[in-house]
């Protein structure tokens, strides 16, 4: 059986031979027309005037649009509508786009946008937490609060109480491959769509409204993206309508991709978040009761920002059990750009917070932090919990598969860290300029939409009568190999090998209302989509062969009581006899209930779990730092593809401890983004991963009737990636007594900064 | 301007705008798309091909190469990489998993290509100029450990043999008497070396350029001189040439090199090119000025030579008159004690927020003479006069350099920017000087040399 394989990936020849195909690579037809936006320079205000004359009059140029030349909808929101794709009269963050230039050529349609003429009546913008408090420039209705017992009555009977804060600066994406759309104009006024998008339907959906067209009048197609990480979950919504809008208005096909500092300036990154705290505990460490202030900069537009905030107080209690937890969470609207999907979804930073708060307890009672991190655990399946406490989360779900115990006892154990931090004291002793830190980090992630009904899927499967399978579902391709796993699920479901199965891009035709590939959830639900079209047609091929008796398909035969026959016989003999060769498969995850406004529910259909030990140097000259060593144990259940998740994991730590350490975005005070390109915003390098950097997956089932007993493994190990961030920690405070109150990311610059703070 | 090279096997003659990129006219022209664009500033190495030619094989960023600096050079892109079949370093990609989204992995396997022709086992420092989003990187480096040592395809030789008959279409001045004479007859011309800055002045900033004169024939400004005393550097030398000949005679500088741009940058860039841009930021002056370099210019058949910190006037301002150009820099080929300080947000292919240059002779536990000098601290490279004054003639211990680091402050009065803050430039520029101190007294200084 092919699943459980640790198979390369389905498109790695393609890689390497650079035959693989992105948005950009695709031939166009004759004429094709090239898209760039001309963006507004100042953060906020109103449009006085613009003067497009120079831009049309530009060498290239064959028309400009502003937002009154746009026929239908003008709104590119994944949410609320409150996102046009062409500013009106106002515009909201520098960067935004308020014109389209439409030209022969990519180089032609980039100097025309430059030559926009406007003129804005500029405000002051709303950049910083505290503009934004004191405007009380909100999303939604002010502040959201759950709420799990009574924190404030249990904090004032607290043994120990420690109050603290810490910033969590964003994220870029930096998918190697920019943002691109190709729009291709069809017969009747129909539209067909090209676009590097985790989300093809809400492509579609966005550019019919665009167009004023049914949803039937678009086609969206998406092959593989050059990478996502969620920021192309929304963003590749502006491109695509505008590439249908112009393709329609032309008649030609049009085609956009964002130069890498566009993409930058345009397009939101991961939400920023202050988090405060007020934990009160015993001597042992053990929480009595918390309560949190996640504070988020949204940006200019709502976007994600609701649900990204939400999983972020989802996660505030990450893997430990918090008998009175108060979670209060602000999503404030500023002039940038709008934050939005990044891998993880307010998880990590909700993580962050509750990590920051182990660790400063564990400091507070001179206590080894991962020991204070175990005695807060939830219970094991079957165990009782501490003090008889109910094993629930502050949002009222029991949690039944918690593995970390037995996780973090293999983990420590493997990789020494009692011994290693021992070690490290010592050293730290001798060594005045070098300091070592080692931390342990272990994760709990929520896996399901919380917007209950995304947790849907379908797949479209077809055999042909030559016995090959076509396979198709409604997941995308980032790189995470979503694909090749779900080919070995079919493959498995007819016992053929997995070159018998045909690969297709993601396509609304084929399969329509799907949700975002994200959420972790890709294989989860297209898995079994894929899994209920097969086992589809395999039951109707059984019922016509067997005629009763038992049918097994297995290692490419199909054999039932003394008959032994090749698949392709089999699907041969099926389409004689007038047996449907096709299916559609559909798949809704079960037992889930949220009620979002109470912040109760069971919003999770399980657990993923993963832990990690990291080893830092610093030097306490200059604040520089390197990873030396990382350790992980991850949770991935019964892997669909050992290779693939492993992947994951590595890739996830790397980018989780880049998110944290030398990512670093900079706005000036006019809300101009001075990190726009990899010249001055510095995602890991090759030598930035550890240098020894073990990864084991966890043996084991998910519980839960998953594909194959497997479980989600995109997000979940970006957050593996905090411990470098508390080793860090650990190592500024072998320099004095005080606790280093770390902010993120931990440039040379802070990490100076908090030597500096636990001298004095 | 017409250019001719060789593209994967084929030779070809091309009639070119001279600004045109190697990668737009790839992907664009030739349809040739497994070359990527991912920054398109040199930065990230999607766009890395591999360039063959008399000095042999290496990796070059398609994207801020003009088609005329590859004039009678031979190209393999990844689609012309496997043309004997798949080359090692493909096969060991796909077997160790190294591509997840994959749009990254035609520039990787151009930089290993490269590494594995020239026997590299340093992997990360050759694949420092490719960034990676999806796999963490580990995949690719056991991919490049397994491939070690593979037999190279034929086509390398094949590359090879056609550059040894091949003659180029000459559109450039081909030694330093002709780019004088050309020069000072065009001085409003622009002078184009390896163009990893004046690549960005094309495809960032979208300019055109009515007149520009191509450097990369003048082949004897990419002479290096290694004589009694010193090491003269013609302006044209790449800065990989600048690191092998440094990591001979000033391992500091050497190993602040190896984290100069990239392997693809240092490949294309110049010294002549970094110090003539004027750049305060530029990591070659002030590993210079502590060596005490002099500067050679030349205008038509006028020669100067200057102390370099003199050429240096203000920010955006260098002594350099209309029609005249860097020819070389000598530095002293003895410098044992010089030691160079690079500090950046990520360790490789990242621009100082503070670099900064120490060269100190002490004997008898006296300060005899002392050259030091930053980048990134002031508007240009720059010597720390009151600091060099507080060490000169004063005994060599932590007073003296408490005494430098209080200095500094007089020296200096470093901007805030997206890199660092003016408060944190200082404090690490004196944190250099007190790792400079401790260096001496042999106490580990460096996280680069710790291992796990």
């Amino acid at each position: 059986m092919s699943v459980h394989n640790p198979m390369a990936h389905d498109s790695a020849r393609l890689h390497v031979t650079g035959a693989a195909r992105y948005v950009d690579d695709i031939p166009t037809p004759q004429g094709c027309l090239h898209l760039a936006f001309a963006l507004s320079p100042v953060a906020r205000g109103r449009i006085r005037a613009m003067d497009l004359a120079a831009m049309k009059g530009a060498e290239g140029v064959v028309a400009v649009f502003v937002a009154a030349d746009l026929p239908f909808a003008n709104d590119v929101s994944p949410s609320v509508h409150d996102e046009p794709l062409l500013a009106t009269d106002r515009v909201h963050y520098m960067g935004q786009p308020v014109a389209l230039v439409v030209a022969d050529s990519h180089l032609s349609a980039r100097k025309a946008a430059r030559l926009l003429q406007i003129e804005v009546e500029a405000e002051p913008p709303i950049l910083s937490i505290e503009d934004a408090l004191a405007a009380e420039s909100f999303f939604e209705d002010g502040p959201r609060v759950w709420a799990k017992g009574d924190a404030k009555a249990a904090l004032g009977q607290a043994k120990h109480r420690l109050q603290g804060e810490i910033t969590i600066g964003g994220q870029e994406h930096f998918y190697l491959e920019g943002q691109a759309a190709l729009a291709l104009p069809q017969e009747g006024g129909d539209m067909v769509i090209h676009s590097s998008t985790q989300h093809p339907t809400e492509i579609q959906h966005k550019v019919a409204d665009a167009l004023g067209l049914p949803m039937h009048g678009v086609r969206v197609e998406c092959r593989r993206m050059g990478g996502g990480f969620g920021g192309k979950e929304s963003q590749g919504n502006a491109l695509a309508v505008a590439c249908a809008v112009a393709a329609r208005q032309t008649g030609r096909a049009c085609k956009m991709r964002y130069d890498r500092d566009d993409d930058m300036i345009i397009t939101g990154k991961r939400h920023d978040f202050r988090i405060s705290y007020d934990v009160g505990f015993d001597d042992q460490g053990q929480i009595e009761a918390v309560r949190f202030t996640q504070i988020t900069r949204g940006g200019w537009a709502q976007d994600l920002t609701a649900p990204v905030a939400d999983r972020a107080m989802l996660h505030a209690d990450n893997a430990y059990l918090l008998p009175h937890a108060e979670i209060t969470s602000l999503r404030l609207k500023t002039n940038m750009q709008s934050a939005t999907a990044f891998r993880g979804f307010g998880g990590p930073q909700g993580v962050l917070g509750i990590e920051r708060v182990m660790d400063h307890i564990a400091h507070d009672l001179g206590l080894d932090p991962a020991l204070v991190r175990r005695r807060n655990y939830y219970a094991a399946p079957h165990k009782a919990s501490r003090a008889g406490l109910a094993n629930t989360t502050p949002y009222g779900m029991e949690v039944r598969d918690f593995l970390l115990h037995e996780m973090t006892d293999q983990l420590l154990s493997d990789c020494d860290y009692a011994g290693r931090r021992a070690e490290i004291a010592v050293r730290n002793e001798t060594s005045p300029i070098l300091k070592r830190g080692i931390a342990f980090c272990p994760v709990k992630f929520g896996i399901s939409f919380t917007l209950t009904h995304l947790n849907q899927a379908g797949a479209l499967v077809h055999l042909y009568q030559d016995g090959s399978i076509m396979m198709n579902h409604g997941g995308t391709e980032m790189g995470q190999g979503l694909f090749q796993k779900l080919a070995q699920v079919a493959a498995s479901r007819f016992g053929v090998a997995v070159d018998q199965v045909k690969i297709t891009a993601t396509d609304t035709a084929k399969v329509p209302n799907t949700s975002a590939t994200a959420a972790s959830s890709g294989s989860d639900l297209n898995g079994m989509a894929v899994l209920a079209a097969c086992d589809a047609i395999r039951t109707r091929m059984a019922e016509f062969l067997g005629q009763g008796a038992e049918v097994r398909f297995a290692n490419g035969r199909v054999t039932w009581g003394d008959k032994d026959i090749s698949f392709a016989e089999a699907v041969a003999a099926c389409y004689q006899a007038r047996v449907g060769l096709s299916a559609t498969g559909f798949y809704k995850t079960p037992d889930l209930s949220w009620d979002r406004a109470a912040g109760q529910g069971r919003p999770f259909f399980y657990f993923a779990h993963g832990a990690a030990v990291s080893e830092v140097v610093i030097d306490t000259l200059t604040g520089e730092n390197r990873i030396l060593r990382a350790d992980i144990l991850h949770d991935v259940g019964a892997s669909l593809n050992p290779a693939l998740d492993r992947g994951q994991v590595e890739g996830g730590y790397v980018q989780g401890a880049g998110w944290l350490t030398t990512e670093e975005l900079v706005w000036d005070d006019r809300g101009h983004l001075r990190t726009h390109a990899p010249s001055t915003y510095k995602i890991p390098a090759c030598s930035d991963r550890p240098a020894i950097f073990n990864v084991a997956l966890v043996d084991g089932e998910n519980p839960e009737a998953t594909i194959y007993r497997s479980k989600a493994v995109g997000e979940p190990p970006f957050m593996l990636g905090i411990s470098a961030f508390l080793a860090l920690s650990h190592a500024i405070s072998a320099c004095g007594t005080g606790y280093p109150n770390l902010d993120a990311p931990a440039t040379p610059e802070r990490i100076l900064a908090a030597i500096a703070r636990v001298r004095s | 301007m017409e250019v001719s090279f060789l593209l994967n096997g084929e030779a070809l003659q091309v009639s070119t705008h001279p600004t045109v990129t190697l990668l737009d006219w790839l992907r664009e022209r030739r349809g040739l798309t497994g070359t990527k664009e991912g920054c398109n500033e040199g930065d990230c190495g999607a766009c890395t091909v591999v360039v063959q030619d008399l000095d042999g094989v290496r990796a070059v960023n398609a994207c801020i190469l003009f088609l005329p600096q590859i004039d009678g050079k031979a190209i393999r892109t990844v689609e012309g990489i496997g043309a004997d079949g798949l080359h090692p370093v493909q096969e060991a990609m796909i077997t160790h998993h190294g591509s997840q989204c994959g749009f990254c992995t035609p520039g990787f396997i151009a930089s290993m290509v490269a590494g594995h022709a020239n026997g590299r086992r340093d992997h990360d420092t050759v694949l420092a100029g490719n960034l990676c989003r999806c796999t963490g990187y580990a995949p690719i480096i056991r991919a490049a450990e397994a491939a070690e040592g593979a037999t190279a395809p034929a086509w390398i030789a094949r590359d090879a043999a056609w550059l040894a008959t091949a003659t180029k279409t000459t559109h450039a001045p081909q030694n330093s008497d002709e780019l004088a004479a050309l020069y000072a007859a065009n001085p409003d011309a622009l002078l184009i070396a390896g163009a990893t800055d004046i690549g960005l002045w094309v495809t960032k900033q979208l300019r055109d350029f009515d007149e520009v004169i191509f450097l990369n024939q003048c082949a004897d400004l990419a002479e290096v001189h290694v004589r009694q005393d010193e090491i003269r550097l013609g302006a044209m030398v790449n800065m990989a040439r600048v690191h092998q000949v440094m990591a001979q005679y000033h391992p500091s500088y050497a190993e602040m090199i190896r984290r100069y741009g990239s392997e693809q940058v240092r490949n294309a860039a110049t010294i002549g090119g970094n110090i003539a841009n004027g750049s305060p930021i530029g990591d070659n002056p002030p590993a210079l000025i502590a060596l005490g370099a002099r500067l050679h210019l030349r205008k038509g058949d006028v020669r100067r030579e200057i102390a370099l910190e003199d050429f240096f006037l203000d920010y955006g301002r260098q002594d350099r008159a209309s029609g005249e150009f860097v020819e070389a820099v000598t530095l002293p080929k003895n410098a044992p004690d010089l030691r160079c300080y690079k500090l950046s947000k990520r360790f490789d292919q990242d621009i100082s927020a503070v670099c900064g240059a120490f060269h100190m002779t002490i004997e008898d536990g006296v300060v005899q003479d002392a050259r030091v000098a930053f980048g990134g601290m002031a508007g240009t490279p720059k010597l720390a006069h009151a600091t060099m004054a507080a060490l000169q003639g004063q005994p060599w211990n932590m007073a003296t350099v408490e005494a430098a680091c209080a200095a500094l402050t007089q020296d200096f009065t470093p901007l805030s920017d997206m890199r660092a803050s003016a408060a944190y430039r200082m404090a690490a520029a004196q944190g250099m000087m007190r790792r400079y101190y401790a260096e001496r007294q042999v106490t580990a200084v460096s996280v680069l040399e710790v291992t796990p």
